[in-house]
């Protein structure tokens, strides 16, 4: 899903600087949901399979109202609705938007071995290229949210896109414009968050929830997708919500010191069999005198 | 001239050869972005991506054809531990100074083992790789082992790849062409293979 209107920072798999890096002064957007007013009504879900004309599946009844138990290559947001039940054995139903969470480090980028298959604009919006996808999944193992999905059939990664080409063009996603109840608000990071502070503030003040909070972890870099939540100590309650995700280290490793490794592992070796050319030569045989 | 490999043991040496370059390069153009050309060499990523996986099956299978024909030869005994301690002199070509080795010497062996160790690893990795959305959420641990093991082992055995090509072509003179001909002279094998030389040479003398 390109857009050609929104310069990027970050490129996958991509050897040198990133062209035009720093052309262009971008202010950092996102999404801000309050999963405490959503209402489950889906007019998301059904907003962001007609604006990116995602064809139609079928859904899968799993005994809750949510759509699917996941969201799908062509399903990029998905209500989750998870019946809570609280200390005092009352029940509440919490309802979360799932998708991308566009974080400011993301995973799949940093996984990704194809130049140019992800990409993260000025803007902070994280988008698949799939023109350039080869389809290894790499992201899908990157990913601390479980969000990218394969296509078996293309063999292509999709995943939301913050509707990137809405946005390059000064709208603001679809979703968002699909809200009834005012849950989903999208803006400036700063804008969001002093908005979501101030809306945990309240539900503080007037509504008893002492746990309140937003989520916008600092272990992906902060998120361009937060939420607020009824009870932010305990996210896991909201459809498996990390608590505290992060790049997973094995990817880190793999991805920082375990290369350097190899690289000078490989260079050494080559260097090592050219130097013992170089000082003790071939083994050769006299073949001079043994029958032939 | 002795015969050292058969017609069917050199097939397969170089069925594995050829498919170890191939997962090897394809391979190389995943871990570097500075490497990711090799991929458009080999058809593009996407192409590359697609055979990767089935050529490294191939790769494996020939490996394992290669310990079922030759486990007897490659088991590690006391006269290769003997030959172990006295490596220094293999590696400064003062091979008059060193014990009598079998049909292999154990730096063949050692390097025979890392290709099949390496392998069972790749393989096992590589398969949680290849079908990642079908390893649950719930032990998505396991693709985080895979991604490192992967590479790890791959990197493990593009070591003794290197070394193995080196010896192969460059370092032992007559080795190259034993493994494409099949066929080594009696001094060839009197000074490298002593052991075998002796033992192949009271079976049949010379042909």
């Amino acid at each position: 899903m390109s857009s050609a209107m929104l310069r990027v920072q970050k490129i996958s798999g991509h050897a040198g600087p990133v062209p035009g890096e720093g052309t262009q002064r971008q202010q950092t957007v996102a999404k801000l949901i309050d999963a405490t007013t959503c209402i489950g009504c889906k007019a998301c879900e059904v907003a962001c399979l007609e604006w990116n004309d995602l064809p139609f599946r079928e859904t899968v009844f799993n005994n809750t109202y949510q759509t699917m138990p996941e969201t799908a290559w062509n399903y990029w947001n998905l209500i989750k609705f998870n019946e809570h039940e609280r200390g005092d054995g009352s029940m509440q139903w919490l309802m979360r938007k799932d998708g991308c969470m566009h974080c400011a480090e993301p995973g799949c980028l940093a996984a990704c071995p194809a130049d140019g298959a992800i990409v993260q604009y000025e803007n902070g919006i994280v988008d698949f290229q799939q023109e350039n996808c080869i389809g290894c999944q790499y992201c899908v193992t990157g990913c601390p949210f479980n969000i990218p999905r394969f296509n078996p059939q293309t063999k292509k990664v999709f995943k939301c896109t913050l509707c990137s080409d809405r946005v390059g063009a000064g709208l603001e996603p679809a979703c968002i414009k699909a809200c009834p109840t005012g849950c989903l608000h999208f803006g400036t990071k700063d804008d969001m968050k002093e908005l979501g502070q101030s809306r945990v503030q309240q539900l503080k003040d007037h509504y008893g929830f002492t746990n309140a909070g937003l989520y916008d972890p600092p272990g992906v870099g902060g998120t361009g997708v937060m939420y607020v939540l009824h009870d932010a100590t305990n996210p896991e309650a909201y459809g498996g919500l990390p608590a505290n995700p992060r790049v997973p280290w094995s990817v880190r490793l793999w991805k920082g010191p375990l290369k350097w490794l190899g690289n000078i592992a490989m260079i050494g070796g080559l260097i090592g069999v050219t130097m013992h050319y170089l000082r003790f030569g071939p083994k050769q045989v006299d073949d001079k005198g043994a029958g032939r | 001239m002795i015969q050292r490999y058969s017609l069917i043991e050199r097939s397969i040496h170089w069925l594995a050869a050829l498919t170890y370059c191939y997962v090897l390069l394809t391979g190389l153009a995943f871990y570097s972005p500075h490497l990711y050309w090799i991929a458009t060499v080999f058809g593009g990523g996407p192409t590359s991506r697609y055979w990767h996986p089935w050529i490294g099956v191939l790769f494996f299978a020939a490996v394992v054809w290669m310990l079922r024909a030759w486990l007897g030869d490659m088991r590690i005994t006391a006269v290769d531990r003997r030959w172990g301690e006295e490596m220094g002199h293999y590696i400064r070509n003062e091979d008059e100074a060193m014990p009598p080795a079998d049909r292999f010497n154990v730096g063949q062996k050692y390097f025979f083992w890392v290709m099949l160790w390496g392998g069972v690893i790749l393989l096992i990795t590589g398969v949680a790789l290849w079908f990642p959305e079908r390893i649950p959420w719930s032990l998505r641990s396991f693709r985080y082992a895979a991604v490192l093991l992967h590479v790890a082992a791959a990197l493990i055995t593009i070591g003794a790849f290197i070394i193995h090509v080196y010896m192969g072509t460059a370092m032992v003179r007559g080795g190259f062409t034993s493994i494409i001909r099949g066929e080594v002279s009696p001094a060839w094998a009197r000074l490298h293979h002593r052991l075998w030389y002796e033992r192949v040479r009271g079976a049949s003398p010379g042909r």
